[in-house]
């Protein structure tokens, strides 16, 4: 399994915080992962999840898109923070 | 060294409690520290209320990596990081930097460069609630350069 969070603005637009997708060789890296989820949920997603400023984060360290994911793994998608 | 330690809370805090708690060493010459707060304007809005969110675990350990950078670029004693979450009105403490360290020099440069990094690094959102309705904060373009200039990033 995978587990993938969304924060923010992010989670706001998806209508879901948090969400477990069964782990494969389909989505073996984080592009993988991206590509499976907007194919599964559609346009909105697509929107979402590609728009430029979106940040990724693999076990809790940003990672890009041709990150390899493995079983386990926590996913994140995220818009630029904002604190301080 | 290393003394560092990050708080993430909904609870209000003490700076004169933390700053004591820094300059516990007597070879400690100089405490630097930053708080921020709520303020009630933002691109001419009233806030009425500004909530946080962060991402558990990786909000702290992004913030212990910058921490460990500051540590590695000066000579540091110790390094105070306090960030609230929930909802905070104008006016309230959002955000305490302390650092201690033998001489002020270092001090300043470390506690300014934590929170650089902290606004452009840390998983923290900010949506605020206005009389026009509620908005998440965009990104400023003005925190991503006062970070650039500290040059290489921490990860």
């Amino acid at each position: 399994m995978l587990e993938i969070l969304f924060f923010a603005r992010l989670r706001e637009q998806l209508g879901v915080g948090r969400l477990q997708v069964p782990y494969s060789d389909a989505v073996a890296t984080l592009a993988g992962l991206q590509d499976h989820l907007i194919a599964e949920h559609g346009e909105l997603w697509a929107q979402a999840l590609q728009a430029e400023n979106v940040l990724r984060a693999v076990n809790q360290d940003m990672a890009a898109l041709d990150s390899a994911l493995a079983a386990g793994d926590e996913v994140a998608f995220f818009p630029p923070v904002t604190g301080g | 060294m290393n003394d560092l330690k990050v708080s993430i809370q909904t609870q209000d805090f003490d700076v004169a409690q933390l700053q004591r708690e820094l300059g516990s060493l007597d070879t400690t010459g100089a405490i630097a520290s930053f708080t921020g707060l709520v303020r009630s304007n933002n691109a001419d809005r009233q806030v009425a209320v500004m909530e946080l969110e962060h991402y558990p675990g990786m909000t702290e350990r992004s913030i212990e990596k910058i921490m460990a950078e500051a540590s590695q670029r000066w000579q540091l004693q110790a390094i105070r990081v306090v960030h609230r979450v929930g909802a905070l009105r104008p006016g309230e403490q959002i955000v305490y930097v302390g650092v201690a360290s033998g001489h002020r020099g270092d001090a300043f440069a470390a506690c300014e460069f934590v929170m650089d990094y902290l606004k452009t690094r840390a998983p923290f959102w900010k949506k605020e609630l206005t009389s026009a309705g509620e908005h998440w904060v965009e990104e400023r373009t003005s925190d991503q350069h006062s970070a650039q200039r500290w040059g290489a990033s921490p990860k």
